[in-house]
């Protein structure tokens, strides 16, 4: 009797084995490491990467990347820009629809957009639409939402209009922050539709949990226009805030990507990993911030003085283990069509700018008398340390007695912000579309990240002159112009390296293409 | 007993209320706020931000509000999370730390307490040399260390346990952290059984007993175990509290979604409301433990009374 009963279970138990080994049941799932959790599932909500990687694959907006994070048409199908460069209007995709089955229509992104730049929203990257007419004054709560530029001609033609010609329009509708949200889903849930069973969505994916710190699981959306181009049936993302996990994760085949690994395991993870790991430039720069509205930092020779002093070459290669590069522009190579204008001592020889160094000091009265002091501030982080560390014991022959300040991020950040006193300071840039503008604001007089408070009416003309311009080769020249007078001549940021991604992906992943956004929508992934 | 504990627990409120006005305080002096961050904000989407938030009423009116959302069993937004409130994160993540720690704790307990009774009862032969040897490995080797040694051999050699992850609280993902949590504890148990076991083994009324003939299991068990399990019991009050509102370090490694790495994250990103949830979670469960440790000695002995 129980051999009997043993002998069936057994055949039945192969049975089973038999026909998941043959696919008939086997679902593709994707365990994607994603470094810390999403701050928010609500698009307009969000302000880091992480939440950048899930909602890429939750919902599409009018334009969305392929798989080397260039802009294709996403939930728009086509669309036409008026003469003038102001007015565009979008055809939206037909018979697309929302999760739940009801269509997408021009009101969601009316809707989704008004809610974007609602004050009551606070949107962190309310700015991603700030070309538009009136944006800016309806955040600032000096216009109602409702006077945003946008139109629904009908249900599929969606009109925008913005304050003067955007050539990377197109490319910042690619943005979590324009996404748009179902009129009818938010409406219903108000204050939490971004729950699992709540949250409806028109990407390729679907949520379907979301548990704290330890996974969102993400399911494939049947009603996606292209669902059946998407190959993965599930992604799981999973946050792993120790880098050293997130690597036995990833050997022992519990993660099959990590979008992060611990750079000072670098050489043991290629030797382990092979090409798996990946590493290229990533459109961000490292960057110190002198105080130029203060002495003696306000004089642009020494602050070329101690930027030359600085080995960019030592930093990437031994304290950053050349997951970063050296950085002699503010703006990173890699935006089509913009000519980055470098400091004029890049191509010279380290000794001979560290020659050019002293004699500036020496001429500026530094010397063994009367050395120079100067406060690195810099926030918490190991290898923000070591740059610091090593920075100071580069300018130490030059005479620089270098001190350093380390403060937690929320403290160095609130000190900057409310233009507190410093010497220099740490701090980083990552893009959030590939134009230059978006570095070079940085360094606008009274813009609230410009910490140096550089202030130059040549550098602002520039930029003014650069929005004005209708012609899109003329804008980047203005702008390339901007970043010779602010940067390479001023040194209103002194850069010091460029980002650079470093991720693993497993060799069963196919369809991971490398691109200087670091961004790779698992729609266009599959797994062997 | 029950007027004694039913007076504690009232005098629990006003000590809360004191813990919640400093650390909300306190809180506030700490420069930068929850919106600093990398990515500088423009300053009139953080004024919005900060409006929706009411962190740019005067201070004591956010202490009032928060203080009645308190009392209203409310903890707020989580700043950094706003898809969750402090409520839910705490709903989602304390029940899996305090299964890890709860598990630790006792298995703590019974091994360590075992150990140490063996040891003092062999005191200076080679059994009590090898408990106090893995006592003292134990409490000095720290748990930063013990957690990546563990990953790696049992479950990247070994392949018996997955590395991280709670996966839906699966028995197998549960043992290393539960290990990790146990091991340091353990070895504080057995010390202090066995430092505790030796005394009372010489006390007069053991040698009472012992004359009038009773077995070793009834000295042991019945007698000296009795009072000898009142410092064991002071060091599991406090060592409770602190296990089973989660550890960072543990939680981190081994990817425990449970609460451990709210206190010291939270604090870090100036996320106000979770810290004053984390805060008010642990002083809650101190002063439980406390009266759980005061109500056992009463118990456990009887020359305890609180009447």
């Amino acid at each position: 009797m129980t051999i009997q009963f043993g002998l069936k279970s057994w055949l039945a138990g192969c049975t089973m084995l038999a026909m998941t080994a043959s696919g008939a049941f086997a679902e593709v799932v994707f365990n994607r490491g994603n470094s810390a959790d999403p701050e928010s599932l609500d698009p307009h909500k969000t302000s880091t990467v992480y939440e950048a990687n899930i909602l890429r694959d939750l919902f599409l907006g009018l334009t969305t990347e392929d798989a080397k994070a260039e802009t294709i048409p996403g939930a728009a199908e086509s669309w036409t820009v008026s003469a003038d460069g102001k007015v565009y209007t979008f055809k939206l995709r037909a018979g697309a629809m929302w999760s739940d089955g009801s269509p997408v229509t021009a009101n969601d992104f009316v809707f989704a957009w008004q809610r974007v730049v609602d004050p009551a929203t606070a949107a962190e990257y309310a700015y991603m639409l700030a070309p538009i007419m009136n944006a800016e004054d309806i955040t600032a709560g000096k216009k109602k939402p409702a006077e945003l530029g946008v139109k629904a001609i009908d249900d599929m033609t969606f009109e925008v209009t913005l304050n003067a010609p955007t050539p990377y329009f197109l490319e910042m509708l690619t943005h979590q922050a324009t996404y748009p949200v179902s009129k009818a889903n938010v409406e219903k849930f108000p204050t939490d539709f971004t729950k699992p069973g709540n949250l409806v969505s028109n990407g390729a994916y679907v949520l379907a949990e979301f548990v704290p710190n330890d996974h969102i699981k993400a399911v494939k959306n049947p009603k996606f226009y292209d669902a059946a181009n998407v190959k993965i049936d599930v992604v799981n993302y999973i946050p792993t805030e120790d880098r050293s996990t997130a690597m036995k994760r990833f050997e022992a085949g519990e993660l099959d990507s990590n979008d992060d690994i611990p750079t000072e395991q670098l050489a043991d993870l290629k030797a382990k990993f092979g090409d798996q790991v990946r590493l290229g430039p990533y459109l961000g720069t490292y960057y110190y911030a002198f105080k130029t509205d203060k002495a003696p930092w306000d004089n642009v020779k020494l602050r070329h003085a101690i930027s030359m002093a600085i080995d960019r070459d030592y930093l990437a290669e031994t304290v950053w283990q050349n997951t970063m590069i050296p950085a002699y522009s503010f703006v990173p190579p890699g935006i089509t069509g913009y000519e980055t204008r470098t400091t004029d001592y890049a191509e010279k020889s380290q000794l001979d700018r560290e020659d050019e160094a002293k004699k500036v000091l020496t001429e500026l009265g530094y010397g063994p008398d009367k050395p120079l002091k100067m406060e690195i501030r810099y926030n918490t982080s190991e290898n923000h340390k070591n740059t610091a560390v090593a920075i100071q014991e580069q300018l130490k022959p030059l005479g620089v007695e270098v001190t350093l300040l380390n403060t937690d991020t929320k403290t160095h950040y609130g000190h900057l912000e409310q233009k507190g006193d410093f010497d220099v300071a740490r701090a980083g840039w990552i893009a959030d579309y590939r134009d230059p503008e978006n570095f070079l604001a940085l360094c606008k007089t009274g813009t609230g990240n410009n910490y140096g408070q550089y202030s130059n009416k040549e550098y602002d003309d520039l930029l003014a002159s650069a929005a004005a311009a209708a012609d899109p080769a003329e804008r980047m020249k203005k702008l390339s112009d901007a970043e010779g007078v602010g940067v390479a001549r001023d040194l209103c940021v002194v850069p010091l390296l460029y980002y650079g991604f470093h991720t693993v992906v497993s060799s069963k992943l196919k369809g991971w293409e490398d691109n200087v956004m670091d961004r790779h929508p698992t729609r266009f992934l599959s797994k062997e | 007993m029950l007027r004694y504990v039913l007076k504690r627990f009232l005098t629990a409120i006003p000590t809360l209320f004191v813990i919640v006005t400093i650390s909300f305080f306190l809180m506030r002096v700490a420069p930068g706020g929850p919106f600093n961050q990398e990515k500088g904000l423009n300053p009139v989407i953080k004024a919005n931000l900060e409006k929706v938030y009411h962190l740019n009423e005067p201070l004591w009116k956010q202490y009032l509000l928060y203080l009645n959302n308190l009392l209203h069993g409310d903890f707020g937004p989580s700043y950094n999370l706003p898809d969750f409130t402090v409520g839910e994160l705490f709903a989602a993540g304390l029940p899996i730390s305090i299964q890890l720690g709860l598990s630790a704790l006792v298995l703590a307990l019974v091994i360590g307490g075992m150990l140490g009774i063996i040891a003092a009862l062999y005191q200076n032969h080679a059994a009590d040399y090898a408990v106090i040897a893995t006592a003292t490995a134990g409490s000095t080797i720290p748990t930063f260390v013990i957690a990546p040694l563990f990953q790696l051999f049992f479950a990247l050699t070994l392949k018996w346990f997955p590395v991280g992850g709670w996966g839906d609280g699966a028995f197998v993902n549960k043992v290393g952290p539960i290990l990790t949590l146990m091991l340091p504890q353990l070895a504080v148990v057995a010390r202090l059984m066995r430092g505790s076991m030796i005394e009372s083994l010489r006390a007069h009324h053991i040698r009472t007993v012992r004359a009038m003939g009773l077995s070793d299991y009834s000295v042991i068990i019945r007698h000296a175990l009795r009072g000898a399990l009142l410092p064991v019991i002071s060091y599991a009050g406090p060592a409770a509290a602190a296990l089973l509102t989660g550890s960072i370090i543990v939680e981190t490694i081994f990817s425990i979604p449970g609460v451990g790495r709210y206190f010291v994250e939270a604090a870090l990103n100036r996320d106000y409301t979770l810290v004053m949830g984390t805060v008010v979670v642990i002083a809650l469960f101190t002063i439980l433990f406390n009266l759980i440790v005061d109500v056992l000695y009463a118990v456990v002995d009887p020359r305890v009374r609180y009447d």
